[in-house]
């Protein structure tokens, strides 16, 4: 067993990042300008490296598959960015950020990356305010903050409900500026099929149009990867229909070693599934539970008679409620992290309190806030005993400006009304905090292949704080990624342009031209999607909230089975020389179907249960804790990387140990 | 529900267009518009057909690469939505709906349903950006106070999605209302309006030169806006510009 060099600065860890950014090698403008990246993806991570790098001086060219940089998934993000400004003065600071991230991601992120993650938090508000980002504010003009899940300060920045929006169109508007200026080329409708390799080192990609189905060669000194996650091996996230794990997939072929994989957000608040036909999950912004409280009914009769239609949740008294997060965890309340939550509400469903048809859905009401926005607003209005109808008129009118997007986007979904009814939510596969393996320098185990954003496994351990994702696609972006790739491009600068006609690019053309050419010779006789959906299937059921050995294993069965059948069986209609979004899909999956199987193989290792990876064989006994997941540290306090060996199970794992030398290690506790 | 379906199909953008007809059946009220294309695309692709092209990618109204002109209507029937949230409880059993791209000539059709809407790209390129470095090294965010309205306003128009439903929706393809949106984002606070004057008149020949037409004032684009983006930012464009070229 390797040990993973994860680079990290000596000294004291609130001086690492400061100490490192000075000894790091530099390279002069008029080098910058000989020297090329590319950058795949577009989002927070990938958009705003783009633009800082172009700015810097290098000739960037970015590939996406949506027809503009603008649409990649960030945009979808709703609730918030932290960043630990302490506007408020409510006592917060960089090492609370930190120590919040450490402990939400249940001890198993790297100490060093997530305080550097803290430090700049706070100089990307800054950033985004110079550039147009139009933050929510107060009356007196300065920044508003809201809290999220999982800590004690209100350190959140938000714009409505569309804060990811917001950040990815500034992001989108600095590489906008670049692209004026011949800065950036940006290739879009490409998908990344290959990295390519030169000397151990990455030099370059294979693309394929989208549009012509032409497969094309690029070159650069370097290769950053921010792709996003994986979340849609469960075929049913709330990620975007397109969102895929192959460039990281392809790397991870490539050698670069994938870290984590079992760590899987599922998100507490997402609209229920409503029936087989559905294509996606959505969100329901976690700031929700800053004012939503989360019940299902005292009584199993309740529940059956709410699922037969015999009962509205409205006519239940405060008495018959069971608001299970307030009662189980008096401390953090509603505002549980999230994996908390999603166990919570699983837990109730499974028990049978699930108050939908399928029974697989909570409340989430919002009645009580409705009611006190309403007298607060009555106070303030000096209106001396307002009606009923008067307080519940300007609470609505309260939440609506708070919230008003997603009460519209749940209400054009699930055609009710959620100012007069309590919302339905129920847990679904939003972010994986895995990814590929990076030291300090986001640097992958291929030389000069860089993973930033939810493409790397980093800085949210088993488990993501709200609000922390843009956070870390921005920080990549803007602030970390800008300093390290220039020590590796230091050493480039007398290279000179990659040439594309090499051995090592026509040997990565024709594979990529010969797994196409497999893609569409199957027999014909199930779609791409039946593939997809059965994955999901097994993903969900065996892979999901709670995980169990036996579940693993026969999953790792399951869908080494399901590989050979796709392989053999997938139809995909039209040709390969024209837009085909059926060869799209197919590449997609076939990825998908091997990342899934290294994802039970790692939730099978991973013997304990820590943040959002849950083993039933692993919870507490007795005491104050019974029943929660029960983390194990003497045995586990590693992170997993698994380098590619063939087989997705043949996999060998390399353990990077976790030094915790600021923290001390408690169980987490949110009573 | 079983439904008719009269959908364009073009193999390229070269290739002549036409309307085709599908009977589909077995759709669900509370399925979304795409899931219901996802479900005529399965029956086709089990039948040795080519699937229907369409754009989509975030299914949760936000993203704007869904489009399609359905019964005439850019996103349908339904108000303040995109077609992945129209659901088809908007529609009754037995109902034929015509699906058609967005139409004008500045979105060329790339294939079937899809479109080309880099032309609204290279607006952005021309000027919807402030121009400082991505270095951290700016000033504090709270530095500068700005006016609860004007920010909430400059929000309000920075939520437009790129989707081109108002050109779809104009009798002349005009994309007054997406250009006037990103113009006022930034018109709207101070960080923005050191560059306005330039800014303005740069989007605007741009806009120009993509072939888009001219605003009459009908005011369709405001009403199939699923974003809701007010036309009053069209009225604050329109000033911006002629005192930028006054002083230009």
């Amino acid at each position: 067993m390797s040990t993973l060099d994860s680079k990290i600065p000596s000294g004291p860890l609130a001086d690492k990042w400061t100490k490192h950014k000075n000894e790091i090698d530099l390279v002069n403008p008029a080098n910058k300008r000989n020297i090329d990246v590319i950058i795949v993806g577009t989002g927070l991570a990938g958009g705003s490296a783009a633009a800082t790098l172009a700015e810097l001086g290098y000739n960037v060219k970015t590939f996406c598959y949506q027809d503009s940089p603008r649409r990649a998934h960030s945009i979808a993000a709703q609730g918030g960015i932290n960043a630990a400004k302490n506007y408020q003065g409510d006592g917060d600071s960089a090492y609370r950020l930190f120590y919040d991230t450490v402990k939400g991601g249940d001890y198993r992120s790297r100490e060093a990356n997530v305080h550097r993650l803290a430090e700049v938090s706070t100089n990307i508000i800054d950033q985004c305010v110079a550039q147009g980002v139009p933050f929510a504010r107060e009356y007196g003009g300065l920044l508003d903050n809201r809290s999220f899940g999982g800590v004690l300060v209100s350190r959140t920045f938000y714009a409505k409900g569309q804060t990811g929006q917001q950040l990815l169109l500034g992001a989108y508007s600095a590489m906008n500026r670049q692209i004026n200026r011949g800065k950036i080329q940006s290739f879009n409708r490409h998908e990344m099929l290959d990295v390519v390799k030169v000397d151990g080192k990455a030099r370059g990609i294979i693309a394929r149009n989208l549009v012509t189905g032409e497969i094309e060669r690029h070159a650069a000194h370097a290769v950053v990867l921010a792709s996003g996650g994986y979340g849609n091996v469960f075929y049913l996230s709330t990620n975007a229909m397109g969102s895929n794990v192959t460039a990281s997939w392809r790397a991870h072929r490539r050698g670069a070693y994938f870290a984590n994989p079992c760590y899987t957000q599922i998100h507490p608040t997402c609209i229920p599934v409503s029936g087989d036909h559905q294509s996606k999950l959505t969100l329901m912004s976690e700031s929700l539970r800053n004012d939503g409280r989360i019940w299902v009914p005292k009584k199993k009769e309740d529940a059956q008679a709410i699922r037969d239609g015999k009962l509205k949740p409205t006519q239940l008294s405060e008495h018959d409620r069971d608001y299970y997060l307030e009662r189980r965890y008096p401390a953090f309340g509603n505002l549980v992290p999230r994996d908390v939550a999603s166990r919570a509400a699983k837990e109730c469903c499974d028990a049978g309190f699930g108050v939908n048809k399928t029974g697989e859905a909570v409340y989430l009401d919002f009645a009580s806030a409705i009611e006190r926005y309403g007298k607060e607003k009555a106070l303030t209005e000096k209106i001396s005993n307002p009606t009923a109808a008067e307080i519940y008129k300007m609470g609505a009118a309260v939440i609506e400006n708070k919230y008003g997007n997603l009460f519209q986007m749940y209400e054009k979904i699930v055609d009710e009304n959620p100012y007069k009814t309590p919302m339905m939510i129920y847990p679904a596969v939003h972010y994986t905090m895995g990814g590929l393996w990076v030291d300090y320098n986001l640097q992958t185990t291929v030389e000069g292949l860089y993973a930033t954003g939810e493409a790397n496994f980093s800085d949210h351990g088993a488990n993501r704080l709200g609000a922390s994702a843009l956070m870390q696609g921005l920080a990549d972006g803007y602030f970390v990624l800008p300093y390290t790739i220039g020590d590796y491009l230091s050493k480039d600068i007398r290279t000179g342009k990659i040439p594309t006609d090499t051995k090592e690019f026509d040997q990565a053309e024709n594979e990529v031209k010969d797994r196409i050419n497999k893609l569409m010779s199957g027999s014909g006789e199930r779609s791409v999607d039946y593939y997809h959906k059965k994955l999901g299937k097994i993903m969900w059921n065996k892979c999901g909230m709670s995980r169990n050995e036996k579940d693993l294993k026969e999953a790792i069965e399951e869908i080494a089975a399901l590989r050979e059948d796709f392989w053999n069986n997938v139809k995909v209609p039209g040709t390969k020389d024209t837009l085909n979004q059926e060869l799209e899909k197919a590449g997609r999956v076939a990825d998908f179907l091997e990342l899934g199987e290294l994802f039970a193989k790692d939730a099978l290792d991973r013997k304990e249960s820590c943040g959002g990876h849950f083993r039933e064989e692993s919870v507490e006994l007795d005491g104050p804790q019974k029943g929660e997941a029960l983390r194990d540290d003497k045995n586990f306090k590693y992170v997993s990387a698994w380098e590619y060996k063939g087989a997705p199970k043949e996999a060998l794992l390399h353990k990077e140990e976790l030094n915790f030398e600021n923290i001390e290690l408690k169980t987490r506790s949110y009573k | 529900m079983k439904l008719t379906l009269k959908i364009w199909r073009q193999e390229n953008a070269n290739a002549k267009g036409t309307i085709q007809t599908y009977p589909i059946d077995g759709i669900a009220p509370d399925m979304s518009f795409l899931e219901m294309l996802d479900v005529l695309n399965e029956k086709l692709i089990n039948q040795g057909d080519n699937p229907v092209v369409f754009d989509h990618d975030c299914r949760e109204g936000i993203c704007g690469s869904c489009s399609l002109q359905i019964n005439g209507e850019p996103h349908g029937p339904d108000r303040r939505v995109t077609t992945c949230q129209l659901h088809m409880r908007k529609f009754n059993d037995g109902d034929t709906i015509v699906i058609e791209p967005f139409r004008a000539k500045a979105f060329p059709v790339v294939k079937d349903l899809m479109i080309d809407r880099s032309a609204f790209d290279r607006i952005q390129h021309a000027g919807g950006y402030i121009s400082v470095n991505t270095s951290g090294n700016t000033i504090d965010a709270n530095a500068i106070p700005v006016n609860k309205e004007n920010a909430d306003d400059s929000f309000a128009a920075a939520t437009c999605i790129g989707c081109g439903a108002c050109v779809a929706a104009c009798k002349n393809a005009s994309a007054m209302l997406f250009t006037s949106a990103k113009v006022s984002q930034y018109a709207l606070l101070p960080q923005g309006q050191v560059e306005a004057t330039e800014r303005v008149l740069s989007m605007v020949e741009q806009m120009d030169k993509e072939g888009f037409g001219n605003c009459t004032n009908t005011g369709a684009c405001e009403v199939e806006c699923p974003k809701g983006i007010s036309l009053e930012n069209i009225a604050r464009m329109n000033r911006e510009y002629l005192s930028a070229s006054i002083k230009g």
